[in-house]
């Protein structure tokens, strides 16, 4: 059995690791709080303009555009978005599974990271990393999707890549976040639903092609942007759910070692008082 | 009377204004135009410039730079990457910004973005012009 000591030094460390994990848990609380309301505040914008390109491109089925066509090059652009900090559970490698797991060839990958430990990971496992955006992360703003869109979209024109990928995690709610991969271009085009009220065809200023030069980056750039903000907010949901789970693990391992130290101290004290009165008895 | 339409202006940030307009200006890449009620269906891109929101009794203007407008029969949306109120806009940045992009385009260095220093402009313009709409 450990000694009264050795008891007590553990109870103490834990004691602090679980004041820290405490701390950490209140602090991504704040910070998700403000991350869902961001979250839910971008939506609208990435909803309406999934719902216009999608719209647009299926009722102009017969469109030839470059950002509808897959590339020459055999590759892919994946932008990875993790966290900078770690401490949030299976955050990152949730999100560098998609990519270690995917059907995707390894070679055929170029990496544009944002988030350190998702590039971290990546970069030991022989990823190609083409960028790093890492510093992003900590407050994005619609100027650095915009910034990130323009990259890989050159990159794309120029015929580096044939697709482009974006890796991120979803937010659903505060529990529950699922890591995607989704495809940004070429764009698929769903099956055109069939709506009565479609009866007048949309007519295009200029140009049908100039409309969408102009639409899909932005198109692009808005999942970029949506992206990034459930990103932040899932890491902070992640993050807080992790530290949650420590915090009680730390507190059942207190109660348990609470229990061992006063068994060790009651189990000393009978044993002094033992000695005591075999000592007495020994004299008398 | 005209009739009234529902006009939603979208930026990444936040629904910048969702309302029953009767008629909205907006400065198009083909130029400014006016839609009213019953429009033909169009999507059109926007350039940087002041949006003329009429609402019953009431006209509201506001800054937006860059982005595309749907305009369907019944209802309007503007997908803007930047909208302001002229109350949210820095009267000093923007004139700083102006002198930046005239300096720029009057500078004639071989690698400079024409058409980005233009852009930046513009913005400028239509941000100053709109505050004094004040």
């Amino acid at each position: 059995m450990a000694s009264m000591r050795d008891i007590q030094r553990r109870k103490t460390s834990i004691q602090s690791t679980g004041q820290i994990t405490k701390a950490m848990k209140l602090v991504s609380t704040v910070k998700l709080q403000k991350a869902k309301t961001k979250a839910e505040q971008t939506r609208p914008y990435s909803d309406a303009m999934y719902a216009t390109v999608s719209e647009m491109l299926s009722r102009s089925s017969n469109i030839d555009h470059p950002y509808l066509r897959k590339g020459d090059s055999n590759k892919k652009a994946v932008i990875v978005i993790t966290s900078n900090r770690g401490l949030a559970g299976g955050y990152n490698t949730n999100i560098t599974k998609l990519l270690t797991n995917g059907t995707i060839p390894k070679e055929e990958i170029q990496v544009y990271a944002i988030g350190r430990k998702g590039k971290d990971i990546l970069s030991r496992r022989g990823y190609q990393i083409c960028a790093d955006y890492s510093d992003v992360i900590n407050e994005p703003i619609y100027q650095d999707a915009r910034e990130i869109g323009k990259t890989v979209l050159d990159s794309f024109t120029r015929g580096e890549i044939g697709e482009i990928y974006l890796a991120y995690t979803s937010f659903k709610n505060t529990v529950s976040h699922e890591p995607k991969l989704i495809k940004l271009l070429p764009i698929e085009i769903e099956a055109p639903k069939e709506t009565e009220e479609r009866q007048i065809p949309m007519n295009y200023e200029p140009e049908e092609e100039e409309v969408l030069d102009v639409i899909i980056p932005k198109y692009v750039c808005s999942l970029i942007y949506g992206g990034l903000i459930e990103a932040v907010a899932s890491e902070n949901g992640a993050r807080m759910q992790a530290m949650d789970s420590a915090t009680s693990n730390a507190e059942e391992m207190l109660a348990d070692l609470s229990l061992k130290y006063n068994r060790a101290r009651q189990s000393s004290i009978t044993q002094e008082l033992t000695e005591i009165i075999a000592g007495a008895e020994a004299i008398n | 009377m005209a009739e009234l339409f529902q006009l939603q202006i979208i930026s990444p940030n936040r629904i910048f204004y969702d309302g029953q307009v009767s008629m909205v200006e907006m400065n198009t890449g083909e130029g400014e135009i006016g839609v009213y009620a019953r429009h033909l269906p169009v999507t059109t891109t926007l350039e940087p410039g002041i949006v003329k929101i009429h609402e019953e009794g009431v006209t509201r203007e506001a800054a937006v730079h860059a982005g595309f407008a749907v305009i369907l029969q019944d209802k309007v949306t503007l997908m803007a990457e930047v909208a302001e109120w002229p109350e949210e806009i820095d009267i000093n940045r923007a004139e700083e910004a102006k002198i930046r992009a005239e300096r720029r385009l009057a500078s004639h260095e071989a690698n400079l973005d024409i058409a980005r220093a233009e852009l930046a402009l513009q913005r400028s313009l239509t941000r100053i012009e709109l505050s004094k709409h004040r």
